[in-house]
């Protein structure tokens, strides 16, 4: 093995990851040792109790229709831009611009989204805070992360699948609903499923939005108010003066948060999955 | 009505009907002009190969013919190409019925990731075909005629990836002939292929063009006159010379030509 510089560096770059994926790891580990023993059936089944102690199923729920949400609006919509500009519009300056600014968009700090929201969805289109208003701040939030992703995925298709469509006698959009998406949307759906787990985490744009502090029944249309699991642990961490009664709930509540996005992660990587196989290239 | 015509600039004039003809032809990619001035008939139901060295502009007139160059952005084409004496760029033109009268087979196989049959079944759908039986003896018909059926008729359901290189460029032309074109153009349709492939692919037009315009773009000298009734040569965006492939390769007019078909550059 290479001169002792190279050691060095090889033995370096072993402690940093280490070190680093001990970090995560502790993090995990407490998490799901301190919450495993919390959740039961009746914690993910009843509601909270108004001192912070009791079940989450309000804040489940909420996560749940907040996601659902998310997705109908941020997956057609960002599938759908994706497909305008790798497709249609004439590559120059302006979709350059374009894509500048939507990869601007996705380095944009969430609260920022969460401000945003409030000021159109929530005052001015007066959707009030509402699992509506929320849904459609989320969709904003991961709509870079999905145009994004979706925009590689077309990209990676041939061009030669494209020319084999349209010397058939395939119009452009033939071409795209039959061969050129049929080959993409394992990767735009994983892209765009790894941002919705995004979505389900996040705190601050649903903080403005959606989020009830403490909501003992479950919204009954999109323009109510609901409970979210990220609020509500942040809720759980810093309102309740009996931090000591509250702690399991947090712990328990950080555990579900951790397995919803790692079941989204997961269901991501099946979809690859079942398409890679459905078409090998 | 067959008639006496001359095939381009000052070539001999032969007796066979029209079936493309392009006029003071030019065409650029975006201020780079790829074609110049290409007057050139295209004989029906015979095999007409284009030669020249590469980046002399065959496969970009070869795309010329059935539009493919518009889906390339900064293109612009100035002259008139007609087939069957219908200017096929003329304001108005279906570009769908267009390509559907003008198959293309590449010079990568290029099958869709589906099964065999979904490649042949392709464009029939596109163009209405929906019974299944009509469907189905199509694409026997389709595969029969490129010479693949017997390789492939018990696994017609298999994914396309699975055939050989030569395999999946017969499927290409079974693909191309399932939407019943007029003309056939080959842009360098075995040069991705061993010699016994190849020697199939060639088998294969000289079967075709009974029934077929086919307009092929070849590398390959041998190629071009083993399966050619006429050759173009082009060089630097020009069509050089245009005529029978016999003559071409024996007593060509231009030196252009006859130091390009000896070998002496290119």
């Amino acid at each position: 093995m290479g001169t002792l510089k190279e050691r060095a560096a090889f033995i370096g770059l072993r402690i940093i990851t280490y070190v680093l994926v001990s970090i995560v790891g502790y993090i995990i580990l407490d998490i799901v040792v301190r919450g495993a023993g919390v959740i039961s059936w009746s914690f993910l089944t009843t509601y909270p109790n108004p001192d912070g102690t009791g079940g989450i199923f309000p804040a489940i729920v909420g996560t749940f229709y907040l996601v659902m949400g998310t997705i109908l609006v941020a997956l057609p919509l960002g599938m759908a831009s994706a497909v305008y500009l790798t497709e249609y519009a004439k590559q120059g300056l302006l979709t350059n611009q374009i894509r500048l600014a939507i990869v601007t968009l996705a380095g944009v700090p969430s609260i920022v989204f969460g401000l945003f929201g409030l000021g159109l969805f929530v005052l001015f289109l007066d959707f009030g805070t509402s699992v509506l208003a929320g849904s459609l701040t989320l969709a904003c939030m991961i709509l870079p992360t999905i145009i994004v992703s979706s925009e590689e995925a077309l990209r990676a298709v041939p061009q030669s699948l494209r020319e084999a469509s349209l010397a058939l006698g395939a119009t452009k959009w033939e071409t795209i609903r039959k061969s050129v998406l049929p080959y993409a949307i394992p990767g735009m759906m994983t892209g765009s499923i790894l941002g919705v787990g995004r979505a389900a985490g996040e705190t601050a744009p649903i903080l403005l939005t959606v989020a009830a502090f403490f909501l003992p029944q479950l919204p009954r249309s999109i323009f109510d108010q609901a409970m979210a699991l990220p609020y509500h642990l942040y809720v759980l961490a810093t309102q309740f003066p009996n931090a000591e009664a509250v702690r399991p709930t947090q712990y328990g509540t950080a555990l579900v948060l951790l397995l919803l996005v790692l079941g989204l992660n997961i269901g991501a990587i099946m979809v690859r999955m079942h398409f890679r196989k459905r078409n090998r290239w | 009505m067959p008639a006496a015509f001359s095939l381009g600039n000052d070539a001999t004039p032969v007796d066979f009907t029209p079936k493309v003809e392009v006029r003071r032809l030019n065409f650029f990619y975006g201020a780079t002009q790829a074609l110049f001035d290409i007057n050139m008939t295209i004989p029906e139901n015979q095999v007409t190969a284009l030669i020249g060295p590469s980046g002399c502009g065959k496969s970009t007139f070869l795309r010329t013919l059935n539009r493919m160059n518009d889906i390339i952005d900064g293109t612009r084409l100035e002259g008139a190409i007609t087939i069957d004496r219908q200017d096929i760029y003329r304001n108005g033109t279906d570009v769908v019925t267009l390509r559907k009268r003008v198959g293309m087979v590449f010079q990568k196989s290029n099958p869709f990731p589906k099964s065999i049959f979904e490649n042949v079944a392709y464009g029939p759908r596109l163009h209405g075909t929906k019974d299944k039986a009509v469907l189905a003896e199509l694409i026997e018909q389709s595969l029969i005629r490129a010479g693949l059926w017997d390789e492939v008729k018990d696994r017609l359901h298999r994914s396309a990836m699975d055939l050989s290189g030569g395999q999946q460029q017969r499927l290409c032309i079974a693909r191309a002939l399932a939407v019943d074109p007029e003309i056939l153009l080959m842009d360098e349709p075995a040069s991705a292929l061993d010699p016994r492939a190849t020697a199939r692919i060639e088998d294969l037009i000289s079967e075709l063009r009974e029934d077929y315009t086919i307009v092929i773009v070849t590398h390959n000298m041998q190629q071009a006159a083993r399966v050619s009734d006429f050759t173009a040569f082009f060089m630097e965006g020009k069509l050089v010379e245009f005529d029978d492939t016999e003559k071409m390769f024996t007593k060509p007019k231009e030196k252009q030509t006859e130091d390009y078909i000896t070998g002496r550059f290119g």
